[in-house]
């Protein structure tokens, strides 16, 4: 298991229960997708797999390594692009791209190669020069990316990697993740409320509602019967996710 | 733990020096005393007395105002992406706070060389001695800036430090000394820590070394430091920070 949780929850000051007893395994290679609606604890869950929040309860190891006990471990292991960018608007990217592969121990030859890979790697070549500022929201999310993909993780996090983007830069996005996966093997975790992109991607689809995960298969599984996801939301959560997904709120 | 904040620091340094307007811009208050007030003060007193206050006002609004670096990174989303990184949490602020003493110590020297062309003579051993307190002093700044911006909201922090900022360089002494000041507000500007270094920066720049004031001075300066980085190194390790 390359994330196995129990009990996970967090309870924030002020007593908001986020996440209320998350029980999951994810298997190394496989393609996770956390489907729900705003607010039901998916970003909240996600942060704390990602050693930014630190659990109130349960327990959890990922890529091997007990999340509370070690957190150094785990960042060494994984990858993580927030829901929002992490690029500094007007620095050129390539000296960020540097420092962060530095961050993680490689040296300054090791880091350019590593750059120039990825870059290549997500149809970037050319562009590192650049300040965020001058390049499109597809660009970006994919400069994103090639932060959390330096360090060669076994583990990739994504906190709805696609919100925002215009069609093609989605469908081009989701041809890279598949690609991590197939080409490297690396385990992807993403949340996302968009149930196409959830049906698309995903090897096996979790629903987060209230803090819980209520329902869990392959899109497969989940359809079974005739049925769409959006059905199986609606019978799940009483709440259309549609609906969810034209609001423009952020998750919590 | 030695490595990262090297690198931060020779990042940061990096962009900081890119932005060389940046620096000038951060002194151009206490310069504007010194060529438009200076003048006027030294028909009643010294440069020696005016320009530590200066060198107080600047470390105030320069490293006192750091935090306002670390409101840009958090909303950009880069603060995020460099706690996922395994960068020990107290290389993400020293990186920071040494940047900030640097960009201190060369607009401190900019400011002590337009001071010499006005008429400061103050002897190289106190100037050398004001350095110290003055690096001290400003890592202990940052350090706290850094803290202030990360616990309020990031709408309060602008407002809430320009505000703040003012009252502790008035209480400090900087422009006129607290001497002259009627007994309640001298004793009100005892709980200022920026007088005690202030008066231990104007002996030694008056050549006098080993006198009570300074040892005052630096004893402050370096429990504020303790109590600053203890509470800038809190805060980073907390959670969200």
């Amino acid at each position: 298991m390359i994330i196995e949780t129990s009990g996970l929850s967090k309870t924030f000051k002020g007593g908001v229960q986020a996440v209320a007893g998350v029980d999951m395994t994810v298997e190394p290679g496989e393609i996770v997708g956390f489907l729900g609606p705003n607010g039901a604890g998916k970003t909240t869950t996600m942060r704390m797999l990602t050693t930014l929040l630190r659990p109130t309860g349960g327990t959890a190891t990922v890529a091997g390594h007990d999340l509370v006990r070690e957190p150094a471990q785990v960042r060494r292991r994984i990858g993580y692009v927030a829901q929002g960018s992490g690029l500094p608007p007007v620095s050129p990217l390539r000296g960020e791209l540097e420092l962060q592969g530095m961050l993680y121990g490689l040296g300054r030859a090791e880091v350019a190669g590593r750059i120039t890979d990825v870059l290549a790697r997500l149809d970037l070549t050319g562009l590192a020069d650049r300040a965020a500022v001058t390049l499109s929201g597809g660009q970006r999310r994919r400069f994103d990316i090639a932060f959390a993909l330096l360090h060669e993780p076994v583990l990739l996090f994504l906190d709805e990697p696609t919100t925002g983007l215009d069609p093609q830069s989605r469908a081009g996005l989701w041809q890279h993740i598949r690609s991590l996966r197939d080409e490297r093997g690396m385990t992807v975790f993403l949340t996302t409320h968009y149930l196409d992109e959830a049906d698309a991607l995903c090897d096996r689809i979790m629903i987060m509602d209230g803090g819980r995960i209520v329902a869990e298969g392959t899109p497969a599984e989940l359809k079974r019967g005739g049925r769409t996801l959006d059905d199986v939301f609606l019978d799940i959560t009483g709440r259309s996710l549609r609906e969810e997904s034209a609001m423009s709120g952020q998750g919590v | 733990m030695l490595r990262d904040t090297w690198l931060l620091f020779r990042h940061g340094l990096g962009v900081t020096l890119g932005q060389r307007v940046g620096i000038v811009v951060g002194a151009i208050q206490p310069l504007l005393f010194l060529v438009l007030f200076g003048p006027i003060f030294v028909t009643i007193g010294t440069w020696e007395t005016l320009v530590p206050g200066l060198i107080i006002q600047l470390g105030l609004m320069s490293a006192g105002m750091a935090g306002f670096g670390i409101v840009f990174d958090k909303r950009s989303g880069v603060l995020e992406r460099l706690r996922v990184t395994p960068a020990s949490r107290l290389a993400l602020l020293l990186g920071r706070v040494l940047n900030n003493v640097v960009t201190l110590v060369i607009q401190t020297v900019l400011l002590l060389a337009v001071a010499y062309a006005f008429g400061l003579r103050a002897p190289l051993a106190g100037i050398a001695g004001g350095f110290v307190l003055i690096v001290v002093l400003g890592a202990s700044l940052a350090a706290l800036s850094y803290a202030i911006a990360l616990t309020i909201d990031d709408h309060l922090f602008p407002p809430v430090m320009t505000t703040a900022v003012v009252p502790l360089i008035l209480l400090s002494g900087s422009f006129l000394p607290m001497s002259m000041a009627p007994g309640w507000l001298d004793a009100l500007s005892h709980i200022s820590p920026f007088r005690y270094v202030l008066e231990a920066l104007r002996d030694l720049f008056h050549g006098h070394y080993l006198t009570g004031t300074v040892a005052i001075g630096a004893a402050v300066t370096v429990v504020f430091a303790v109590f600053s980085l203890a509470i800038g190194t809190r805060v980073f390790n907390r959670e969200q920070a």
